[in-house]
């Protein structure tokens, strides 16, 4: 199969006109030697109807969430995408264009970023959020280098509580410009406060603290912002979006820099991408910001209108200069979110909040009566939780998917200390009946 | 087509499109489940709509925008190819969508066959040894490879090497990633011919460069006739050579960045392999190594005993993770279905077009628009308009937008930097000669008005729903959100 138009006669035509015998003729720029003398090994073409089937028996040799209930979260959670979602997204009007560069036949990639950066405003409480970054972890990683950059200081702290593979990626962004990233330490499932006072100091660039944090657990962002400021560290807040249908903004405790995983916002869980990186900012770092921006305008005959904006921070103006090197993002990902943000409303946003901590809660009770489970930290909890179990979790895990059951993730993979330890998420998806299951399969092990 | 509101601007008091499961657990306060010095005292204001607004507000809106499948959309450097629909069917498939990146992996052997069967593609066809597929975009890529070629110096305690090269017509990602990753960055200016300068590379090129960052085909769409020479300037050097692949449409079957020397390098799936552009993401920019540079590559890599595949995190030498879990999974699955659709001879047949296509066009417009490089392109070109400038003082710009009058989108302007008032035009092999023809027709005519009706250029567009917009002063005075008429932005 191809999707070529042109006809053999086409082609003889196209020849003639730029004046060639062949098409080979166009490639005598590349030096012989590196012409390929051999055609590339790959698998034969296939029709449309034989790629479908093929695409079709590899999909089928995964499992998926439409047979397993899953108690998976650590970074990526399975909430319900609303039908309107997906078919907004399949409006090739948005998936086939590219980044917005000529606005006047670009209003629906512009205005509908322009919906996304009020929404994420109002979520974080913070002055301006751009039109997307990778992921969250990418995002909490250039918000490290910019914050290090404004504050001319060279240590960042990252807590231990803030998701691992965030962790991982601050560091290797953090390489590159001689940042020396400490972690502060936790205590009882949070950052302790007292290693933070203890590591604070004038070149402390910045603070990476999520919330809630990687066990699920709510932070002391208040006090902790309080420190950040009485040293002039830049915080980071690293947040779940829909956590903020009940969570205070971040912008109202004193976060400077608002990163997260955009993922819950309508977007499946697709082993792991695309999601998308939320960036907002107080006024002050507007300058310094990553990524596309879109402000209101207007045209020449008085309209509103959007464009993209504050471009000289941008890698295809300033080059060596910008702010970062982002080009492509995540539009449609940010599209899925404004979507979905406009479906849940106001009221559906907290509903949704509230109705996983409910859930939560529920199951987490039922876990902490089970003979030889202990919740694992008494700090406050929103949709997730760790529990400590009186057998190795990685065992739970195998041995729960008899019962379709995705048990949750181990924290052993990452926090050697808690290998005794399993994370669990509860969604809006999760019922009684499946938390059940999950509690029964739990006290067969014991 | 008329202007559409904000969402905001629908909004009514009470209206719902939500519809959550009924509360199946007894019930909380909110005060037990989170204490109240925790929570948000006002709601964030979203709309309140109902699912036929969503439904109508974002219908309309799409509307108001170009796309591949409306129209020819030429834009140099971004290969806005056809998005063929079978790909976008299949990455829905929940065997895709509805997979736990932390799932174990016996359940997800099909998502990891898949990439590392991609991975072999890709590496095949950049004669590289081992592709990584973490990144998210091309400049994810580029940072990436930056990294692994500041690894692999300091692995053998080469620390002079601070600099790293490149042409000045490189696209601006190049020395933004450089400088991302802790490198600064010297520019090589090109030669008459629109390729490196070989006595100014051979000038910088010493002790203190870690490597050249080349894009080939350049942003000129002119393959560098002297690749061979840079590749032994630069490696006698102790220099590596990444190559920026997103010109890779020109080159699939013909030749090889990996043929060429180069050392590490990266792919955009969203141009060269047919994922769609999304509005501006997401991509994926997965990066090729040559055996030496393997222990760099980020973690995890896709690898398989002979019976299972698997994640491998025990790589010593790793720079570390660019990202979190594996990359964008759902474009590998669209770029995976596109190699298995159209096969070696497929894709040889797609740089072939693609080539044949941009040269036809460059024939046809060349004295109405002037040539810079006069040579056979490659999958690209660039004209300017520099005798219409000089006679009658219209710019690129103008010329742009009048193209939009005529339906088509305007190539890619003012870049690359180096040549004047550049329009960079990319037509890819998904568009037939009479597409070319209508756009070659329509750059004609809009070359005729410049003397005979400039005002018409310079008012240009007249057919969109927004005239020209107001750009300097969305700048000045940065409007980043809507704000809710009597209310005070926080
Ligand atoms: C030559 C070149 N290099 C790199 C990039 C960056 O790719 P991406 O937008 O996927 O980050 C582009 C994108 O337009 C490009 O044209």
């Amino acid at each position: 199969m191809n999707y070529l138009p042109n006809t053999d006669k086409d082609r003889q035509e196209m020849l003639k006109t730029i004046g060639v015998k062949s098409i080979d003729e166009l490639f005598a720029d590349i030096p012989p030697a590196l012409r390929m003398k051999r055609p590339l090994n790959l698998p034969a073409g296939m029709s449309e109807w034989e790629l479908q089937k093929h695409m079709r028996e590899l999909a089928a040799q995964n499992k998926n969430l439409t047979e397993y209930a899953c108690f998976i979260g650590a970074g990526a959670y399975d909430h319900y995408v609303p039908a309107v979602v997906r078919h907004v997204l399949a409006r090739s009007e948005f998936y086939t264009a590219y980044t917005p560069y000529q606005p006047e036949v670009s209003q629906a990639v512009l205005q509908s970023i322009f919906e996304y950066q009020t929404m994420i405003c109002e979520l974080t409480g913070m002055d301006a959020a751009n039109a997307s970054m990778y992921d969250g972890a990418s995002a909490a990683a250039e918000a490290v280098t910019i914050a290090a950059g404004l504050t001319r200081r060279k240590v960042a702290l990252v807590s231990r509580t803030v998701h691992p593979e965030t962790r991982e990626t601050i560091r290797t962004y953090a390489a590159g410009h001689e940042i020396d990233v400490k972690e502060i330490p936790m205590k009882g499932g949070i950052t302790s406060v007292e290693d933070l006072k203890a590591m604070l100091g004038p070149e402390v660039a910045c603070l990476v603290i999520q919330h809630p944090n990687f066990f699920g657990c709510l932070e002391p962002m208040r006090e902790i912002s309080g420190l950040a400021a009485a040293h002039g560290a830049t915080l980071i807040a690293s947040v779940n979006p829909l956590s903020l249908g009940i969570l205070e903004p971040p912008g109202e405790y004193g976060a400077e820099i608002v990163v997260g995983e955009g993922q819950p916002l309508g977007n499946p869980l697709a082993f792991g991408g695309p999601y998308l990186g939320i960036f907002a900012v107080r006024n002050k770092y507007l300058r310094r910001m990553p990524g596309r921006l879109v402000g209101m305008t207007k045209d020449v005959r008085g309209q509103r209108g959007f464009v993209l904006t504050l471009q000289t921070r941008e890698q295809h103006i300033r080059r060596e200069k910008a702010t970062s090197n982002i080009c492509s993002n995540e539009a449609l990902n940010a599209l899925a979110a404004v979507v979905y943000l406009s479906w849940l409303g106001k009221e559906g946003l907290k509903e949704l909040a509230l109705l996983c901590a409910k859930k939560a809660r529920y199951l987490r009770e039922r876990i902490a009566r089970i003979k030889g489970f202990e919740i694992s930290f008494n700090a406050p909890v929103w949709n997730e939780f760790a529990v400590k179990c009186p057998v190795d979790p990685e065992k739970i895990v195998k041995s729960l998917l008899d019962r379709r059951i995705l048990a949750g993730y181990p924290l052993g993979r990452a926090y050697p200390e808690l290998k005794d330890h399993l994370l669990i998420a509860v969604t809006e998806k999760r019922t009684r009946e499946e938390m059940d299951a999950l509690v029964s399969g739990l006290e067969g092990l014991v | 087509m008329r202007l559409e509101p904000l969402i905001f601007e629908y909004s009514r008091p009470g209206r719902k499109a939500y519809s959550l499961p009924a509360l199946d657990v007894p019930d909380a306060s909110i005060d037990e489940l989170i204490p109240a010095e925790y929570r948000r005292k006002t709601d964030a204001d979203l709309p309140e709509v109902s699912e036929v607004d969503v439904v109508r507000h974002f219908t309309k809106l799409s509307q108001l925008n170009h796309g591949v499948d409306i129209g020819f959309y030429p834009l140099g450097s971004c290969t806005m190819k056809y998005n063929p629909k079978v790909n976008e069917e299949v990455a829905n498939l929940p065997g895709f969508t509805e997979l736990h990146p932390y799932m174990p992996e016996e359940l997800v052997q099909g998502a990891l066959k898949l990439m590392y069967d991609l991975q072999t593609y890709l590496a095949e066809i950049a004669g590289m040894d081992k592709i990584c597929l973490q990144p998210a975009a091309g400049a994810h890529g580029e940072l990436t490879g930056i990294n692994i070629i500041r690894a692999y110096h300091r692995s053998r305690n080469d620390t002079k090497r601070t600099k790293i090269l490149i042409p000045d017509s490189a696209h601006g990602t190049n020395p933004a990633s450089g400088v991302l990753g802790g490198f600064t960055t010297v520019e090589v200016p090109s030669d008459s011919r629109g390729g490196v300068d070989i006595a100014a590379l051979d000038k910088l090129m010493d002790d203190t460069v870690a490597g050249l960052m080349l894009t080939n085909p350049n942003t000129l769409g002119l393959f560098d006739e002297n690749i061979q020479e840079i590749e032994r300037i630069v490696h006698s050097r102790g220099g590596l050579l990444y190559y920026d692949g997103a010109n890779a449409n020109a080159i699939m079957g013909i030749c090889r960045p990996g043929d060429m020397g180069f050392d590490v390098m990266h792919f955009n799936l969203h141009k060269t392999f047919s994922t769609p552009h999304g509005g501006g993401g997401p991509g994926s920019g997965p990066v090729g190594v040559k055996k030496h540079l393997i222990p760099f590559l980020p973690v995890p890599t896709v690898e398989f005993d002979g019976k299972r595949y698997y994640l491998d995190y025990d790589r010593p030498q790793t720079i570390g993770r660019m990202k979190s879990f594996y990359g964008n999974f759902l474009v590998m699955v669209k770029a995976y279905a596109y190699i298995r659709a159209l096969g070696a001879d497929g894709l040889k047949k797609v740089s072939e077009d693609a080539v044949l296509n941009a040269n036809y066009l460059l024939r046809r417009i060349v004295g109405y628009y002037d040539l810079p490089y006069d040579r056979h392109c490659k999958h690209e070109f660039v004209v300017n308009p520099a005798r219409i400038k000089k006679e009658t003082g219209i710019h690129t710009m103008d010329i742009s937008k009048r193209l939009l009058d005529y339906g088509v989108h305007p190539p890619t302007n003012y870049f690359p930097l180096i040549v004047d008032e550049a329009l960079m035009i990319e037509p890819t092999e998904t568009e037939s000669k009479d597409t070319l023809d209508y756009f070659a027709d329509a750059l004609i005519a809009i070359a005729k008005e410049a003397y005979e009706d400039p005002e018409k250029l310079r008012g240009a567009p007249h057919t969109t729903v927004v005239g020209r917009l107001d750009e300097a002063g969305a700048a000045r005075n940065p409007v980043l959100r809507w704000v809710r008429e009597g209310s005070q932005a926080r």
